[in-house]
């Protein structure tokens, strides 16, 4: 039986305590870190963040996070969830106050969702509809389906075998995505009571 | 389909939960971190926590009891009153808060707006707008309620959308702890003229009041506070109602 280390990364991007203290209240051991030796040794990772993709994109590279996490998810393989803008910055390219690259791991691109007619950002609790049920590890006996989004732009373009749900607000967007040990999600876990407590809890039993 | 919000409102005065009348006649309702663990076992879809005197104490609001707010939440929380910082800002989202109310530093230096909006993203920024009722036009007012800015609800609304706000939190200082009702026609003005997300504020005593601000004034989400603590409502009955109205609600 694996020990589970729990790294939720700080890239000076917010949001890094509430998701510490759900995957606490979960019983799992996490660490909020930005250190190489933490995030090489991880269990799972966690790269959450509230914000602008281009400021989300700077502080990866200032704080030197870009290789270490490319070597660790993307070569080492280790369990990744990405929340939100952690979600988003997995594009090739985010259009948010200009153009901007992203880490490229997953292809697509971030743009602003299409609305007419709809207040922006996409804030509420937003109920998804899951894809492939009997494949999908986050969502597997999900209490309710309902989740919180807070949100004005979409990562577009996924690939449809990697789509694991949507949501509808104006145009059908990705609200989570899966690429082997790569899982991401649009809504927050982390604030969606106790259905993102049960997706966070699936996220961990996977190794 | 996006869910109507409900969302309870905590004011704070340093030491206590307080609740008012037309931003006055203060009355204590106890423990912040208790109401928030309960808000939170009842499945609250968010909660609002403003320090109301943090503006006039020259402070934010007190950080460790927002941190003990945190702990008992899992559902978005947004936190206001004397936020007047960037640092500010950052160090509330980086706790765990997920937006930040901003009133007073808003009217001081509308640009505060923009630079926090470039920086954060205008999702986590609310302003607030206190809102009264003066010759017949709405007029927002400063300084918990006691000096009219001159400048009309709209018109403000209007500008802080542009510069930068992700949502509005409206107040009306006249049905403040009345729960007479919601000032409809407030509401709507001010939703007619953004397109950003209304938390409508001030006067919810019964059903129907929240059903009306949504079918009538068109708010995205009803805050309330005197009614929870004064009625015999509890999330759910309020929202099973909703839902036979024909409004979109989180059941749990």
């Amino acid at each position: 039986m694996t020990t589970s280390n729990v790294v939720i990364i700080d890239y000076g991007m917010g949001n890094v305590g509430s998701v510490q203290n759900a995957v606490a209240s979960l019983g799992y051991p996490v660490k909020i870190s930005c250190d190489a030796s933490d995030i090489e040794s991880a269990s799972h990772i966690i790269l959450p963040g509230v914000g602008a993709f281009g400021d989300g994109m700077n502080n990866l590279h200032n704080f030197g996070l870009v290789d270490i996490l490319y070597q660790a998810v993307v070569v080492k393989k280790i369990p990744f969830l990405g929340i939100c803008l952690g979600m988003q910055l997995l594009a090739d390219k985010g259009y948010e106050f200009g153009e901007h690259a992203g880490l490229g791991w997953v292809h697509g691109e971030v743009k602003k969702l299409i609305a007419p007619n709809l207040p922006l950002p996409h804030v509420g609790w937003d109920d998804i509809v899951v894809e492939h049920p009997e494949q999908n590890i986050l969502f597997a006996q999900l209490p309710d389906t309902n989740f919180y989004f807070l949100h004005s732009f979409h990562f577009n373009g996924v690939e449809s075998s990697l789509i694991t749900s949507t949501c509808e607000y104006g145009q059908k967007f990705v609200a989570s995505f899966r690429q082997e040990n790569i899982f991401a999600v649009q809504f927050h876990p982390e604030k969606s009571q106790v259905s993102g407590l049960h997706v966070l809890k699936n996220f961990f039993q996977y190794a | 389909m996006l869910k109507t919000r409900l969302i309870p409102c905590m004011l704070f005065n340093g030491f206590n939960l307080i609740k008012t009348i037309e931003f006055t006649n203060i009355r204590n309702l106890g423990n912040p971190t208790q109401m928030a663990r309960v808000y939170n076992s009842r499945h609250a879809d968010e909660l609002i926590f403003i320090d109301m005197k943090a503006t006039e104490d020259h402070r934010p609001p007190l950080y460790d009891v927002v941190e003990n707010i945190v702990k008992e939440c899992f559902m978005p929380l947004t936190i206001g009153g004397g936020i007047r910082s960037l640092e500010d800002i950052e160090r509330f989202l980086k706790i765990g808060a997920d937006k930040v109310a901003l009133n007073t530093i808003v009217l001081q230096n509308p640009e505060f707006l923009k630079q926090a909006a470039e920086k954060y993203g205008r999702q986590c920024l609310v302003v607030s707008l206190d809102v009264k009722k003066v010759d017949n036009e709405y007029s927002v007012f400063t300084d918990r309620g006691r000096t009219n800015t001159g400048i009309t609800a709209l018109n403000w609304a209007k500008q802080v959308e542009n510069l930068g706000a992700g949502e509005l939190f409206l107040n009306s200082i006249d049905r403040d702890g009345q729960m007479g009702g919601y000032d409809c026609t407030l509401v709507s003005q001010i939703s007619g003229g953004v397109s950003i997300p209304v938390i409508a504020c001030g006067g919810a005593g019964k059903v129907q009041d929240i059903i009306d601000v949504i079918q009538i004034g068109h708010a995205s989400a009803a805050a309330l506070s005197s009614m929870f603590h004064y009625s015999g409502h509890t999330f759910n009955t309020i929202k099973q109602r909703m839902s036979e109205a024909g409004i979109p609600v989180r059941l749990i």
